[in-house]
């Protein structure tokens, strides 16, 4: 066990020092940092709150008032409006991976780890959820808990998210589980929710991280497509995706509206992508091919 | 994943052991499509509210009247039952929101919009992406495989409501060469939704052909080829192409599944009167039977398209029919 603890911290020392080797996941990491203190901060340096209407300057170009990126048509300032969005965003994308990494882990540990019928069942489970596109899951779950209600948003996008991580986990649980520490622990009397937690959860850390990482974009992107159909995130609050929406309505007359959301999305999917891109390759210097995780 | 494979010989019975794969593959769906109608007719039935509810209110008369006309006053079990008993005459019951219409109506009416522009997108998704990863491939760190991974990143985020507006902005509102919305089969019309929904198909194509391409070519079989001295092209198109595809194939039913999300989107952006729109009103509106109609109708586009994947992939790799 010391051994093997040992490895482990050692390699993920390794993984750090090849990080921050690599120059996209360093640009990545400081623009995503930059985003997100703008996005905690930014609202605070403004006098305007994210709902106020001000008639006075109704779709305002941007520098051109004290809106510093204009206003929408409503008169509310589009600067304030859209660090919300990102503010919520970010709540999504770390509370839904979280959320997915927790459920994901102990399903697929348990599943890989026990075996037999037990294994059978519960992927049967998630091969059926799997075979059903993620949308309609989240329309049933935003259905039932009301649309609007932020918190319902996080648990539906969450409670779909742990799928492909259970797969995952569950497949190296299955490998694991014919390894001699294993065999050592189960000799050795320890009973298997101890075996899961301290010999099979550590050992399968590694592709979680890099999943999780790359789950983060996708519960964005799910979070602005929800509410770019009106699905998700109601007025008067703020998300990229009502901003992109509502931007795209006026794009003829009034451009920022669209431009100033949409630029802000892909930046934190672009970053959180090669962030996850830059981490899977620094676990696992050989494979190049980009293939070992999926799609 | 693909070390170890040689293409298969010619065995004497292989389209009986193909069709028997077929068939026990094909089984699976149906269990399948069953649990996704029982599923989404109760989680759908959970939610607070009803598809009679107004602003207003209506006097409670008319509602039980109303609900007594559609069957909703019924146990729900009866419901299910009588919905069950609908669907296997091939029947999805009426809109309750648009009074006048079936589901199946309003299904005819919008699907061959949503079809065309998903198959072709699909068709221009192929061309590009697959051709762009293979040249990635065989050109490694040349400037084409560094325009292709750049794409292949880039794709991944960009959304389509984002592409499909900005698109928009560029090509319809500034320099006019497209329309902005409206349905018309012509070039103007159509050039712009299919291209919105193809462009992030056609990047993760493209990333997925250039990962595989890469990794089969160094396997042992592709070694064995180039020393018995085959010219590099036979190599490729023989030898390397058909294991290659095999993970292409597998993103088939995500393929699928991102066309009809892409879809709504698409729909929604550029106005066109497709099935898309069933959906998000009808979860909206509580339209029970509408939405169920759309969850069936892509549940099982979503299956066929993973069936259609499995069955390819086991024409190409004798592994898995014979698993």
């Amino acid at each position: 066990m010391a051994d093997a603890l040992a490895v482990e911290l050692g390699s993920w020392a390794r993984t750090w020092s090849r990080l921050r080797r690599s120059r996209s996941a360093r640009v990545a990491t400081v623009a995503l940092c930059a985003i997100a203190l703008l996005a905690i901060l930014g609202p605070l340096w403004s006098r305007f709150p994210y709902d106020r209407l001000d008639w006075q300057h109704i779709a305002a170009p941007p520098l051109t008032s004290a809106h510093w990126l204009g206003t929408d048509r409503l008169g509310r300032d589009l600067y304030v409006r859209t660090l919300y969005g990102v503010r919520l965003s970010l709540a999504i994308g770390l509370t839904a991976s979280v959320v997915s990494v927790l459920i994901g882990v102990a399903w697929g540990a348990t599943a890989g780890f026990i075996g037999g019928r037990v294994d059978s069942v519960m992927m049967r489970i998630v091969d059926v959820l799997n075979s059903l596109p993620y949308l309609f899951l989240v329309i049933a779950f935003t259905t039932v808990f009301g649309r609007g209600n932020p918190y319902a948003l996080f648990a539906a996008i969450g409670a779909v998210g742990w799928i492909t991580m259970a797969r995952i986990v569950r497949a190296q649980a299955l490998s694991l589980r014919r390894r001699l520490f294993i065999e050592a622990a189960v000799a050795s009397g320890a009973h298997t929710p101890r075996i899961l937690a301290r010999h099979i959860v550590p050992n399968v850390l590694g592709p979680v991280a890099v999943y999780a990482a790359l789950t983060v974009p996708q519960m964005i992107l799910f979070e602005s497509f929800l509410s770019f159909l009106g699905l998700g995130v109601q007025e008067p609050s703020a998300s990229l995706g009502t901003l992109i929406h509502d931007g795209a309505e006026q794009m003829g007359s009034a451009p920022w509206l669209l431009i100033v959301p949409a630029s802000l999305l892909v930046a934190l999917l672009l970053g959180f992508n090669l962030l996850g891109d830059g981490l899977r390759d620094a676990l696992d210097p050989r494979d190049q091919t980009g293939l070992s995780l999926g799609p | 994943m693909s070390n170890g494979y040689s293409p298969a010989g010619k065995s004497p019975n292989i389209d009986l052991i193909m069709l028997a794969y077929a068939l026990r593959r094909s089984a699976a769906v149906i269990p399948t499509l069953f649990l996704l109608v029982t599923a989404s007719f109760f989680l759908i039935r959970l939610a607070p509210g009803g598809p009679f509810d107004t602003e207003h209110g209506l006097p409670r008369a008319i509602k039980a009247n109303l609900e007594a006309a559609y069957g909703l006053d019924k146990p729900l079990i009866v419901q299910y039952g009588r919905y069950l008993e609908g669907l296997l005459h091939g029947e999805l019951g009426p809109s309750l929101k648009m009074r006048d219409s079936d589901v199946s109506e309003l299904i005819a009416r919008g699907f061959p919009v949503s079809a065309t522009l998903g198959a072709a997108a699909v068709a221009v998704a192929l061309l590009a992406g697959i051709p762009l990863g293979i040249g990635a491939a065989l050109r490694r760190d040349s400037t084409l495989d560094h325009l292709a991974l750049g794409y292949a990143v880039l794709g991944l985020a960009l959304p389509s409501f984002v592409v499909g507006p900005f698109l928009a902005l560029a090509f319809g509102v500034h320099l006019h060469w497209f329309a902005v919305a409206g349905w018309h089969l012509d070039v103007a019309h159509l050039v712009l939704p299919i291209v919105t929904l193809a462009l992030p198909i056609a990047a993760q194509l493209a990333r997925l052909m250039r990962a595989s391409l890469l990794e089969t070519l160094q396997a042992d079989f592709i070694r064995t080829a180039r020393a018995k001295g085959l010219p590099e092209a036979q190599v490729i198109l023989r030898h390397a192409l058909r294991p290659a595809l095999l993970p292409v194939v597998s993103y088939l039913g995500p393929a699928v599944a991102a066309i009809v999300t892409g879809s709504l989107v698409v729909e929604s952006v550029f106005g066109l009167p497709g099935t898309g729109r069933y959906l998000v009103q009808g979860a909206i509106d509580r339209d029970y039977p509408l939405v169920m109609g759309m969850v069936i109708l892509y549940g099982a586009l979503t299956l066929i398209a993973n069936l259609l994947a499995d069955l390819i992939h086991g024409w190409l790799d004798p592994r898995v029919r014979h698993g």
